[in-house]
């Protein structure tokens, strides 16, 4: 892959409808010397202003200055030992005043922290294989979900790496992609080369295990019908659908900024395909 | 006749006359003698009299001389026969004197009694006569009970004492049949005599002194029992049964006897429950004994597989590695089963106690021992399926296909087999609940499958890394025109024969399906037809030139999507089938993340050629290693900024060569 990049737009799954823009160059991200790049990220608050790399074994923070026209090399960070040790994604977290990013390389996912430089977690081993995709819980620290070419997703802890919180098996080839829904975290999409897409609800590790919890005051007339509705156990963690419209592994999936309900995968036969939540189950999460 | 009775009447009249003057001549002897009469008997009791007082007087020289005589029985007696008249005339002084004599001798006496009752070598007859004597001269009873069972615990302390001095660890300790012996005929022998002279002598005590007896025997009782455990435990590390029943029969039996006489301090039970308790352990034991080995077998196991092949001579075969563990753990089994039976033998007394006759056989030795050893079995085995990491560096893959037959194999037949045997020699007579055969039969099946899987998974995990790295560790933008195949497809080939070989020794070929006539000359017809004319070409005329994306897409309508992890069958053709799905798989999303050059393209097609020349007769359906390799060569074509394939006649004839 190339080594310069092109931060100028940032195209989202929606924009299919639009009559395409040209894409136009504002500037490099230095200069080439660091090996291919894996994977560009954008601070996720914040103006836009600040966006981290990874090439090879290097962790570059860039300043983009002048209207994004020029991009200098704030710090840099790289991983040392022995072989040849080539970070494959990384991700910046939403929580900590945006100081914290998580990168991933061979088997082991490291967090660093951004105003150091310096390395603040290893997961080592956190799957068998290759690690291929992270993702952070919008709504919750500390929270982590990976996955790898051991088919399997793992949700982590960080203050607490030597066991995933939990793990989930249903994918039987290599997961490419973990999202979580952006304000709904317990809704949780993975794409995977076995054509399929799933959606899961990982209620009992999400930021509401009970659901919502209405207020008494707010039972007027309906008071004889709540109670048998709300059980007082917390609902388990499910699969909520398999989709299955893909023909070729599926090697991206994504939650719409706009609908939080919306989202989308993409195969490597070139279909793009946007699905909703079940309704059923948007409403009981509303609700 | 008046005659005679005249006669007769005259008679009659001197003889009345005659008995009249008797009479009267009698009256005057008698009224004349009356006085004499009086006299000598008052002179006769007088003598009796006389003869009293002589024996009372003489009583303390007599007394004397029979302790010293050592008659004590008989100075008892005269004791006996002189007390209540002493105690009458005490007031009068010299009955007084005698008294006090008599008092002194018989204290002595007594004592000399107590001191032979306390020398007790004398033996037991002799012993209760002591008592008896010493009751007859009013000693206390409880204290005289105390003193006689004093004098049995000293006895039966020192037996104790013998008994546990055999425990200690001076060697040669003696074998268990000995001890118990010993035990048995001493100690309880000793326990069942003091029982029964205490029961003699002391039956006029009443409930009192048989409770006393009751907790006599119950405390030297527990701590015979005690030291029996302990020997007992001693001799858990053996294997053999029989010693040990043999030993258990006796200790049984002998406690049967005192069981009856002393039936409230409840020896019996006691005894029945150590009984209980070491066949309950030796169960443990067993079941121990059995896993170990079988653990034993897994290690003899992996040794041999790991051990390097000595040129000229062939290792032991798969196939025979297998026979040798199934037989050997069969064989442990049966033995297990033999020894155990030995507590449940007719001649054994205890065989007949509610415990043995059911919830042994039932329990015991069914569901523990038994059913028990097959769940470890199982539980050992899939253990290896869980090993931590997947690199799967820990345990040989044979191993793990060599577990998955077994178990098989114990689904199949050998589970029921087993049971069978185990429900004919111990008949079940209780009506707790026992596993069903086919419980374990379901159990045994899920472990196979599972070993099965896993080794696909971790053969089709070594492969997939050797394409893995090939793929990603060469430049393919710069690479020369291919010459030959790449040295790891023939070495891909050579692992899954080498698979194949080895799967064939365990498993069954399975079903493959119909293969066409020329399936080894097909050459890539979507992808070397240059984009002008698909596979379909005959069914629409194209007006323009086709997007191999949308021919492709078409194509895949009609095929079924492959599952690259689907369950595993057990045969052969299934094992391979998922190995090479995932190896080509591996291959297939390694290819799609790097750019190809001209003769890349053309490397990989060549190697995608070699492939398909090889792997298609290992699995089950051809269609499939032909699918993904045609995806594998169209991916790599994608990624490709100046496709141009190679002729497929030249692919050949590399192939051919290489």
């Amino acid at each position: 892959m190339p080594a310069e990049l092109e931060p100028g737009g940032h195209e989202s799954p929606e924009d299919a409808a639009s009559p395409a823009h040209a894409l136009e160059l504002l500037c490099h991200l230095g200069p080439a010397a660091h090996g291919s790049t894996a994977c560009v990220a954008w601070e996720p608050a914040g103006d836009g202003k600040r966006v981290i790399s990874l090439a090879d074994n290097h962790i570059l923070l860039w300043d983009l200055q002048e209207s994004s026209s020029q991009a200098v090399l704030a710090s840099s960070a790289s991983l040392e030992g022995k072989g040849q040790l080539k970070f494959t994604t990384g991700r910046w977290s939403p929580h900590h005043n945006c100081t914290q990013v998580a990168t991933a390389n061979d088997t082991a996912v490291r967090g660093w922290d951004t105003r150091t430089m310096s390395q603040i977690y290893c997961i080592e081993s956190a799957h068998g294989q290759l690690v291929r995709d992270l993702d952070f819980n919008p709504n919750k620290q500390y929270y982590l979900a990976s996955c790898g070419d051991d088919c399997r997703v793992k949700f982590w802890d960080t203050r607490n790496v030597a066991e995933p919180v939990k793990t989930l098996e249903e994918h039987s080839h290599w997961v490419w992609g973990v999202r979580y829904n952006h304000s709904h975290d317990q809704l949780v999409l993975t794409g995977s080369s076995d054509s399929r897409v799933i959606l899961s609800n990982m209620v009992s590790i999400s930021s509401e295990p009970f659901g919502h919890l209405v207020d008494d005051a707010d039972l007027s007339d309906q008071e004889d019908r709540r109670p048998e509705e709300k059980s007082q156990e917390p609902p388990q963690d499910s699969v909520i659908a398999t989709y299955e419209e893909h023909e070729d592994s599926v090697y991206a999936v994504d939650w719409s900024s706009a609908d939080p309900w919306l989202f989308a995968s993409l195969s490597y036969d070139g279909r793009l395909v946007i699905n909703r939540v079940p309704r059923a189950l948007k409403y009981h999460i509303l609700l | 006749m008046k005659n005679d009775f005249r006669k007769m009447e005259d008679e009659m009249d001197r003889l009345a006359t005659n008995m009249a003057v008797i009479t009267d001549f009698s009256a005057r002897i008698s009224a004349t003698l009356q006085d004499r009469h009086e006299r000598i008997t008052k002179l006769a009791g007088v003598h009796a009299l006389l003869r009293k007082l002589q024996f009372l007087f003489e009583l303390p020289s007599r007394l004397t001389k029979c302790v010293e005589l050592g008659a004590y029985g008989q100075a008892v007696r005269y004791q006996g026969r002189a007390r209540a008249v002493l105690q009458q005339y005490q007031h009068l002084p010299s009955f007084r004197a005698i008294q006090d004599d008599c008092q002194v001798i018989t204290a002595r006496l007594a004592q000399q009694l107590r001191q032979r009752f306390r020398e007790g070598g004398s033996g037991a007859p002799e012993q209760a006569e002591c008592v008896e004597l010493l009751l007859a001269l009013g000693e206390p009873a409880e204290e005289l009970c105390e003193e006689f069972l004093a004098r049995g615990r000293a006895r039966l302390e020192e037996e104790l004492r013998g008994l546990e001095a055999e425990l200690g660890p001076s060697p040669p300790a003696p074998d268990v049949l000995e001890f118990t012996d010993r035990g048995g005929s001493g100690f309880v022998g000793g326990l069942c005599q003091v029982a029964a002279a205490y029961q003699e002598l002391f039956a006029a005590q009443g409930p009192a002194g048989a409770e006393k007896l009751a907790a006599f025997a119950r405390e030297l009782g527990s701590r015979y029992f005690v030291l029996v455990e302990r020997r007992l435990a001693q001799e858990q590390g053996g294997s053999d049964n029989s010693l040990l029943v043999r030993a258990l029969d006796r200790f049984h039996r002998r406690l049967r006897a005192p069981g009856a006489l002393l039936a409230a301090a409840g020896l019996a039970e006691a005894a029945t429950e150590i009984v209980e308790r070491v066949a309950r352990e030796r169960l443990g034991q067993h079941l121990q004994g059995l896993q170990s080995a079988f653990l034993g077998c897994l290690t003899d196991v992996r040794q041999a597989l790991a051990a390097p092949r000595v040129a000229g001579k062939e290792g032991p075969g798969l196939a025979e590695l297998l026979a040798n563990v199934a037989s050997s753990t069969l064989s442990h089994i049966k033995a297990s089963l033999a020894s155990v039976h030995l507590f449940t033998a007719k001649e054994v007394s205890f065989s007949n106690k509610p415990y043995f006759r059911g919830e042994f056989c039932s329990q015991g030795v069914r569901e523990s021992l038994i059913v028990g050893f097959i769940r470890s079995m199982c539980q050992t085995a899939q253990n290896f399926c869980d090993s931590p990491g997947e690199k799967g560096g820990a345990t040989p893959p044979a191993l793990l296909l060599l577990l998955s037959r077994l178990c098989l194999d114990y689904e199949t037949a050998t589970i029921s087999y087993i049971l069978t045997l185990t429900d004919e020699q111990f008949l079940v007579q209780d009506q707790s609940p026992v596993t069903p055969v086919s419980t374990l039969c379901a159990e045994a099946r899920e472990t196979a499958r599972r070993l099965l899987t896993h080794y696909v998974k971790v053969q089709g995990l070594v492969i997939s890394q050797m394409l893995r790295k090939s793929v990603e560790t060469r430049d393919w933008l710069s690479t020369l025109e291919p010459r030959n195949v790449r040295a790891v497809m023939k070495r891909v080939v050579e692992d899954t024969t080498a698979i194949d070989v080895q799967v064939g020794l365990l498993y069954e070929e399975g079903v493959r399906k119909a293969q066409s006539s020329d399936s080894s000359k097909r050459t890539f017809s979507v992808y070397s037809s240059s984009r002008q004319q698909g596979r379909y070409a005959p069914s629409y005329t194209p007006s323009a030139p086709m997007d191999t994306n949308l021919l492709s897409n078409i194509q895949k309508l009609f095929s079924e999507r492959i599952d690259v992890f689907s369950p595993v069958e057990f045969n052969k053709v299934s094992v391979l089938t998922g190995i090479i799905k995932i190896s080509l798989k591996t291959l297939l999303e390694c290819v799609r993340l790097r750019t190809f050059g001209r003769f890349g393209l053309q490397q990989v097609q060549v190697d995608c050629h070699f492939l398909q020349l090889y792997l298609w007769r290992f699995v089950a359906d051809e269609e499939l290693v032909h699918l993904l390799l045609d995806e594998v060569v169209a991916s790599a074509a994608l990624r490709c900024p100046d496709p141009v394939p190679m002729e497929p006649s030249v692919v050949e004839v590399i192939c051919e060569r290489g």
